[in-house]
């Protein structure tokens, strides 16, 4: 039996959170694919399909002027709430939506903005609103439109995407699934013959890499709520996070470079902490700080830690953040009193039950 | 003419009933249609109609009966296929064991022969099946997969398709009983298939396949950088030393050393030390365990050596240095005896003597416990 442990403010204002997350009344699902052509609007209408086969409201309320081939006759059998145009433009229709109140609605391409004169600049926000009104919503859309993976977006495919949807909204979702397929495949689909094959396969995996990624940060959202609702404060340990703990004399640079490279490899997260000490010398401030701004550069989280024990305040905060490794500087304390009493190095070591520890020249 | 390897492409899934081997027939299906030869050398239908049907009018070869112990067991006949010379053959269940008596123990070798002869293959697996995920699925399920197939033979493959489904949909489709049948489907809702183990192996799934297509990337831009001269790597070359000990914790300690190891793009290598450099004095079980961990990594790709040297740190260390080691590798000792003045431990030892490189301590993994044994995931009706 494990012991009983009471839960501290912060978990249980996350708890309260997690809670308010899943009473929201609509249940959003998001098909995420990584090129045009892979086939996520076929699987979205099948799933249409299925559902309506089974006696659920279905209705179609967004749908891409092209519609793939194979999904014209699965259309045809569904109820359409066709878009309406207003200035020049068009939008869903959502006083027809909210009117007919459908079960579960169909919506294609989350990420269009809508035409000046609607209510709400985007589809996505469109169907923020279907959802709070208790509508369920099945969507999908292409990695490109993220907002926030434009630059890399940009940096593959030369083109800075305009229409987005935040990556908040996506992680909000109550389901996800990946439409997944080889580069190759989605190529020979959209018969692009006149680009060169071979670099835009490579540009495709690239993207692919990206949305699968995504997908499992959303997952990785989901099991943190799950765990969180179920009060087990254990984790999975599936994605890594690799805690670097320093101070104001480590010599940081390799310890940050391998931690990075580490992460980037394993798309995994990167903390660096750093245990607040009282009263440190102005040369010591002075160091402190600039391996912080060295961790800044390298795009990894910052926490200063508090408490009197520099080894449990690190490893309390690398259990409660699910952290599985942890970098660490070799002793530079030798002699008797290492020998003797161990050093904090010591500590980490042998008290990092359930993760690993990479210890670092000085 | 001699004929090029075959194309290896791998579907993917996170567990039973997501749809692998549909996807697969479909696939097989579509290249038919296409004029393509292909044969079906071995798939499993698990009774479920909309697989069945997905298999109906493609050609299906025979399989082998191989009789075991009083029982007559079936298992893919290579030979027939090699003899059929097809195209594209789907090869269902790749991580299968073979039973005792076949011509090759793991279906993997058998599917080694058919690329190597020239014939494509698609086949499928899960992703607790893959070696280095070994200890993380023990983490999550709290079960220790037997049926596991090394990272290299799938690092291989030419493509990794995600087979992706939502647990919530998957668990509907196991209520449904679409995937086992009523008794067998209620007990793997309980154990295998509750909500945060199947969300855990999802998110395993999608990582892996994430990093199996970045690997590709990175060794395709290696090939264009040899290609145009420009092969001189910037980049620091890791080299890992792991250290064999009789503990059964090596096991673990090798699956993750290669683990990183493949991720960082480093070369492996894993000792043990004796003083006679050989294994020959050691008790026979000690002698054993550390056999099959020797076996272990060189089946994992890994090479090995026993080195000579009365003081294992000291032996570990100056052989580390002379190889231009970039990280050494322990095991956590399961107990750590450390009150003891002037007495340090093995790994403490280490870690003092090899203060000029990188030393990785790495922990048992411990099966997460669950206070609600019987949550079962909603469905999601899709």
């Amino acid at each position: 039996m494990r012991e009983a442990r009471r839960k501290t403010p912060e978990e249980l204002l996350r708890l309260v959170q997690a809670e308010e997350a899943s009473a929201r009344n609509g249940r959003l699902k998001v098909f995420l694919g990584y090129s045009p052509g892979v086939g996520k609007s076929f699987r979205m209408l099948d799933e249409a399909r299925r559902r309506r086969e089974r006696g659920e409201d279905v209705v179609v309320c967004a749908v891409q002027p092209d519609v793939p081939p194979g999904a014209e006759a699965v259309l045809r059998k569904l109820e359409v709430i066709p878009l309406k145009s207003v200035g020049g433009g068009t939008a869903m229709d959502m006083e027809a939506i909210i009117c007919r109140r459908p079960g579960v609605c169909i919506i294609d391409g989350l990420a269009y903005n809508n035409p000046p004169g609607v209510r709400n600049a985007t589809r996505w926000e469109d169907v923020q609103d279907l959802l709070e009104a208790g509508i369920n919503v099945i969507g999908s859309i292409n990695i490109h439109y993220v907002a926030e993976v434009r630059e890399q977006i940009e940096s593959i495919t030369g083109r800075y995407p305009t229409e987005t949807v935040p990556i908040s909204f996506i992680k909000c979702a109550d389901e996800i699934e990946i439409v997944d397929a080889p580069p190759e495949e989605s190529i020979e689909r959209s018969s692009e013959d006149d680009v060169d094959a071979s670099l835009r396969e490579q540009q495709l995996s690239r993207l692919r890499e990206l949305a699968l990624v995504l997908a499992a940060d959303v997952v990785d959202h989901q099991l943190a709520a799950y765990l969180e609702r179920h009060g087990i404060p254990q984790h999975y340990g599936t994605n890594e996070r690799i805690l670097v703990c320093i101070t104001p004399r480590a010599n940081v640079q390799e310890m940050i470079q391998v931690a990075r490279t580490v992460a980037d490899r394993f798309h995994g997260e990167l903390i660096v902490a750093y245990v607040h000490q009282a009263e440190i010398s102005a040369a010591d401030q002075a160091g402190l700080e600039e391996r912080l701004a060295l961790a800044r550069s390298a795009g990894a989280e910052i926490e200063i830690l508090r408490g009197h024990d520099p080894a449990d305040a690190l490893l309390d905060f690398a259990r409660s953040r699910g952290v599985t490794q942890l970098f660490i500087g070799h002793s530079q304390r030798s002699g008797i009193w290492s020998r003797l009493w161990g050093n904090p190095a010591d500590k980490l070591i042998r008290r990092s039950q359930g993760m690993d520890v990479r210890v670092f020249p000085q | 003419m001699e004929p090029g390897r075959g194309r290896l492409k791998i579907f993917m899934g996170y567990a039973a009933g997501v749809g692998k081997t549909f996807k697969v027939l479909e696939e097989a299906r579509a290249l038919r249609s296409e004029s393509v030869d292909v044969v079906i050398g071995y798939f499993e239908p698990h009774g479920r109609k909309d697989t069945i049907a997905k298999a109906e009018g493609l050609e299906m070869l025979p399989r082998k009966r191989i009789a075991y112990r009083g029982s007559v067991f079936e298992e893919m006949d290579t030979d027939a296929i090699l003899a059929r010379r097809p195209r594209v053959c789907v090869v269902d269940e790749y991580p299968h064991t073979n039973v005792p008596g076949s011509d090759r123990t793991k279906r993997w070798e058998d599917v080694e022969v058919l690329l190597d002869s020239g014939i494509d293959v698609l086949t499928t697996m899960n992703i607790q099946h893959l070696e280095s995920l070994n200890d993380q699925i023990w983490q999550i399920a709290g079960i220790r997969v037997q049926e596991t197939i090394p990272d290299w033979v799938v690092q291989q493959a030419d493509e990794i398709v995600m087979v992706d489904l939502t647990p919530g949909a998957l668990v509907h489709r196991i209520q449904r009983g679409v995937v086992y049948e009523r008794e067998k489907a209620e007990r793997a809702l309980r154990n295998f298939f509750r909500e945060s183990t199947l969300v855990a192996l999802r998110e395993l799934a999608l990582r892996e396949a994430a990093h199996e297509v970045e690997h590709r990337i990175v060794n395709e831009e290696a090939t264009t950088r040899k290609q145009e001269g420009n092969g001189a790597r910037t980049e620091r070359q890791h080299k890992i030393l792991v250290l064999v000990l009789p503990d059964p914790e090596t096991a673990m300690l090798i699956r993750r050393a290669k683990r990183v190891g493949d991720f960082l793009g480093a070369e492996c290598f894993a000792v043990a030390v004796q003083p006679t450099g050989d294994l020959s004095n050691l008790p026979e079980a000690d002698r054993e365990a550390i056999e099959q961990h020797l076996n272990f990594a060189r089946n994992l790709r890994i090479e090995t050596r026993i080195l000579e040297g009365e003081d294992v740190a000291p032996t570990l260390v100056e052989f580390a240095r002379r190889n231009q080691v970039t990280q050494i590798f322990l095991a956590r000792p399961r107990e750590w005896r450390w009150c003891r003045p002037f007495s340090l431990n093995l790994v403490q030892r280490i870690v003092r003597l090899a203060k000029d490189m990188q030393v990785v301590i790495v922990s048992p993994r411990e099966p997460v416990m669950h206070e609600d044994p019987e949550s079962v995931p909603q469905p999601d009706r899709s």
